[in-house]
């Protein structure tokens, strides 16, 4: 149907497309390690080295963990295997809350220990009217 | 049948279509807006500010619609010297880029009271940045070279190579840790959102396509000027 350098030009098109998707498949897949915004406290934990450089960790308020006082405020980043404890001077955002996601910027001061320089707050998928948020807790 | 795609016909088709899309995006522009700030109750927990995603993500999901579009008509013009593709893809781009701008800017807007900061370095705010500087490569490569035949050639490179970028985009999510949160309108699994929110989800989006097809109609409209204006009675 199509004339022989129609059809020569589609696969030479495709295999330049398909190469370059490769390759940049390939570099994402090595560079995994920058392409994550933030680390878990698991991942915090089995760090061969402890970093020095500013890190990101991020995970859930773990409930009943928050502390603070006029200084700062301390609470603790679980991800329901490990957990880490973040101290933080500074206002927090508005959604920062138990039981919710948060990522920590900061160093590392032991693998358990991070003193936060920004905390940032994770929304989640879950988009809902308030009323709608009370049934469900009642139904719980 | 064939003959509707004649140029000439085209522009009689276009001129009567545009009115009936302008028409009907106001409309449906009016209904969106109320349904989204008027009808559409707040958020559980980020109140009002929610009110921002029925800009945000319509425009975010329009922008890589466009750019997937163009990438697939740029195989076209690639492979088969199709040159009616390049008038289009080239009457596609400057709305495409438009959501991708706006999509950029609400989300900061959001995000600095929701998250706490107006910018994040991670993939999916990092790949969307990405698609609109593909968008900019795609709209500068027509602009500085007289050659069309270069133009068309390097603008279908762009869009071509940006299309490895559109999947990156959408399920930047789903494979890294990200801020952003993941998807919540999802076809094959459960949507995470009310239905009394996703309705002027919809209905913003509709808006926002008519109003693609407004600018991309007008464009279109403009090309063909501009080869009747060359003296060519075909493509």
């Amino acid at each position: 149907m199509y004339g022989k350098k129609v059809k020569l030009r589609a696969f030479f098109i495709l295999l330049i497309f398909l190469s370059v998707s490769l390759a940049i498949f390939l570099v994402f897949k090595s560079l995994e390690e920058n392409v994550v915004y933030f680390k878990s406290p698991t991942e915090v934990k089995n760090l061969p080295e402890l970093e020095t450089k500013k890190i990101r960790v991020g995970g859930m308020v773990k409930k009943n963990s928050i502390r603070t006082n006029e200084l700062e405020i301390n609470f603790i980043i679980t991800d329901y295997k490990n957990e880490l404890v973040v101290s933080f001077k500074g206002s927090v955002p508005n959604l920062f809350e138990e039981g919710k996601g948060v990522v920590a910027e900061g160093f590392l001061k032991d693998r358990s220990y991070l003193k936060a320089i920004k905390i940032l707050a994770k929304h989640d998928e879950n988009y809902m009217p308030p009323e709608v948020n009370e049934a469900l807790k009642e139904n719980k | 049948m064939l003959n509707y795609f004649n140029p000439n016909n085209i522009l009689v088709i276009i001129n009567r279509l545009r009115k009936f899309v302008f028409a009907l995006f106001i409309i449906v522009l009016l209904i969106g807006l109320f349904e989204a700030l008027v009808l559409s109750p707040e958020d559980y927990k980020q109140s009002d500010s929610v009110r921002i995603m029925y800009v945000h993500v319509p425009s975010a999901w329009i922008s890589l619609g466009i750019f997937s579009l163009i990438s697939i008509l740029s195989f076209g013009i690639l492979i088969f010297k199709n040159k009616n593709f390049s008038l289009i893809t080239k009457s596609l781009a400057p709305s495409g880029f438009l959501f991708n701008v706006i999509a950029l800017v609400t989300g900061s807007i959001w995000g600095r009271p929701t998250w706490g900061t107006w910018w994040a370095w991670d993939a999916r705010i990092t790949s969307m940045l990405l698609l609109a500087i593909f968008y900019l490569m795609f709209i500068l490569s027509w602009r500085i070279t007289d050659d069309t035949d270069k133009a068309i050639k390097a603008s279908s490179v762009i869009a071509i190579i940006g299309l490895i970028n559109v999947p990156i985009v959408k399920f930047s999510v789903d494979w890294w840790s990200t801020l952003h949160q993941p998807a919540s309108v999802n076809l094959l699994k459960d949507t995470t959102i009310h239905s009394s929110m996703l309705v002027p989800l919809v209905i913003m989006t509709a808006a926002f396509a008519l109003f693609s097809l407004l600018i991309f109609l007008m464009k279109y409209n403009t090309e063909l000027i501009k080869i009747k204006n060359k003296g060519l009675d075909r493509l």
